[in-house]
């Protein structure tokens, strides 16, 4: 991927096409198949929420949004993820570099054994930030909420903040690089509702140059903060070895919560699922 | 659905809601028999020292701290110094460490990152793990017979291009500082290759995937996140190896040379404390005895500074990082 490419795909957002187009997606584990074809197209500069129930398969979807399933042994993918007009799954593809464009914030905090500044410089600096880095960090920790709570210690490590405080700091990180694309598992399953209302307004202020994908378990975050929703669901299938997640809708926010197409969205939006 | 039973039915099921003094007791116990067993391993330590300190009184009055700084050993006129011995056992140690920290190291992270199939990677380390059930006095064999002979030519070319520092400027014949220093390694590095797998493998997963989700390469995310984190259980292994490598006797003694005359250079033959102290110890009686004893104090106290020193750059790295 090419510099000039990067400068069309920039213009393209502007445009609020299409960022990413999953094909016929289906993801396994071994010989599990955890989610099966799945097609969508997610908007460029929105945010879209995955909802549904636990299992269902979707950080599996997302963590092949920029190929971090790769770390998984014996996880593989067939269909395409079309990103930038190529397939994010293509051989000539250097998931390095599909990670630099597209961050993540994990379901889990996982600040790295660094001091905090180090936690936001690291990514920086590998991702060839040339700016002020003392500007950077307090931008990216202010914008995470978590600026009050570090800026006396920056110098300590990111191990010693508490769970909901390391993973503002972890949104700060990926925040920190820039992304075109940022992907958020849950990223406030452990935070405090003040908090929770924080990040939440670092989406709709980074939704203004970025896209954003956000799973999260709570109905009225996503009404809050997503311009269109997925829901996935799983149910067992005949001879399979386990219940396989597909995507049942995925529409407008507003269509989803107020007039699902399917039952089982009215079912699992309204409370009364299962 | 299993018939519902009454909650007052249910509580009556849990039978230990309070604990029988007799479970307090056994508690209480326990506490004072793992404290015994702790503090055994201590009295150990404190009586090996004090012995050790009591019996190098003698050398101590006689020879102070010069003892340390000349390299005289003549049991006849009765003037002992520990020179050759001390800069031996730190010299090969230090350059056995050298050596077996990056291989182990690196063997280490060869084997805990996916970059041969997984079978292969558990051969390689139940073969590195064998290496350490070699006796030692078969390794000196070894080194003797086999390993000395193989390597002398290097030994010679060494000689050849670097004879002008004092390091390398005699000839190599046989026994002597190099072969002592390359068979430590072979004995320290399933040590620090084992203890530095377990600690790579302690990494949790997630670290390594925000090392990947802000962009980094596979060695990025080694050198900068996984090894990192993992810094101070490997520092503990390299430690632990180098605590083997100063106290080792048996394939040292076997292959060192037993020099008494001191000389820079690793191609001459050398001694160390440990294998000097296992030479001498049967024949020795009177104020040699007490000089063994201050070596073998020396020795202690060296391994523990070393421990010392160790925690403390532990400490530094992980507040870096
Ligand atoms: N590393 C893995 N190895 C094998 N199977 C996995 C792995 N990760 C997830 N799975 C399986 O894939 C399915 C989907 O998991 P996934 O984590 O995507 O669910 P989820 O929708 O994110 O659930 P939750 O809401 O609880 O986070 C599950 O059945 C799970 O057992
Ligand atoms: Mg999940």
């Amino acid at each position: 991927m090419t510099t000039s490419l990067q400068e069309q795909m920039s213009s393209r957002t502007a445009q609020a096409g299409t960022c990413m187009s999953l094909q016929d997606v289906t993801i396994s584990y071994g010989k599990f198949e955890a989610v099966k074809n799945v097609f969508m197209d997610i908007p460029c500069g929105k945010v879209t929420a995955f909802i549904g129930p636990s299992g269902c398969g979707k950080s599996t979807v997302l963590r092949a949004l920029n190929r971090m399933n790769d770390l998984i042994p014996g996880c593989g993918l067939k269909g395409r993820v079309v990103f930038d007009g190529y397939d994010l799954y293509d051989k000539r593809i250097d998931p390095v570099e599909v990670r630099r464009r597209i961050g993540m914030v994990f379901q889990k905090p996982n600040p790295f054994p660094k001091t905090i500044y180090e936690n936001i410089a690291f990514g920086a600096r590998i991702n060839g930030y040339k700016g002020d880095m003392d500007e950077l960090v307090e931008r990216s920790l202010r914008k995470a909420a978590v600026w009050d709570e570090c800026k006396d210690k920056l110098k300590q490590s990111g191990l010693a903040l508490s769970g909901g405080q390391q993973q503002r700091l972890c949104i700060a990180r990926a925040i920190a690089t820039e992304p075109e694309v940022i992907l958020m598992d849950e990223p406030c399953s452990a935070l405090d509702p003040i908090s929770t209302l924080k990040i939440e307004e670092t989406m709709h202020e980074l939704k203004r140059s970025y896209t954003i994908i956000i799973v999260t378990h709570n109905m009225q975050q996503a009404v809050r903060v997503s311009d269109m929703t997925a829901f996935f669901n799983a149910e067992a299938v005949e001879g399979g070895t386990g219940k396989v997640g597909y995507l049942v809708e995925y529409n407008d926010t507003e269509q989803i919560f107020n007039a699902p197409g399917q039952k089982a969205t009215q079912d699992y939006v309204s409370g009364r699922f299962g | 659905m299993t018939p519902d039973i009454p909650p007052a039915l249910l509580a009556d099921q849990f039978t230990l809601r309070r604990r029988p003094p007799s479970e307090k007791l056994v508690d209480l116990g326990f506490r004072q028999l793992t404290l015994c067993l702790a503090s055994v391993v201590a009295l150990l330590l404190l009586g090996i020292f004090f012995t050790v300190l009591h019996g190098s009184e003698e050398a101590f009055h006689n020879f102070g701290l010069r003892f340390l700084t000349t390299s005289s050993w003549d049991p006849v006129n009765e003037q002992y110094g520990a020179l050759v011995a001390i800069y031996g056992t730190l010299v090969s140690s230090l350059l056995a460490l050298v050596i077996a920290v990056p291989l182990g190291l690196g063997t280490a992270i060869f084997i805990t990152e996916d970059l041969i199939p997984l079978s292969l990677r558990e051969a390689i380390g139940l073969m590195v793990e064998l290496l350490a059930a070699i006796p030692s006095v078969v390794l000196g064999l070894w080194a003797i017979f086999v390993m000395e002979p193989a390597i002398r030519p290097v030994l010679d070319l060494l000689n050849q291009l670097l004879g002008w520092t004092p390091f390398f400027n005699t000839v190599p014949q046989g026994p002597g500082m190099a072969p002592a220093i390359l068979i430590l390694v072979v004995m320290v590095l399933p040590i620090i290759t084992a203890i530095s797998r377990d600690a790579l493998n302690q990494v949790p997963p997630e670290l390594r995937q925000g090392a990947y989700g802000v962009g980094t390469t596979r060695w990025g995310a080694i050198f900068s996140v996984i090894l990192p984190s993992a810094v101070s259980a490997i520092t503990g292994g390299v430690m632990l190896a180098l605590g083997r490598a100063m106290g080792e006797t048996m394939a040292v003694t076997m292959i060192i040379g037993n020099s008494l005359n001191f000389n820079l250079s690793l191609l001459s033959p050398g001694n160390t404390i440990a294998s000097m102290l296992a030479n001498q110890f049967g024949e020795a009686d009177g104020i040699q005895v007490s000089a063994l004893m201050y070596a073998a104090l020396i020795l202690m106290v060296l391994t523990f500074a070393v421990n010392v020193f160790a925690q403390w750059i532990v400490r530094r790295l992980s507040l870096r990082y």
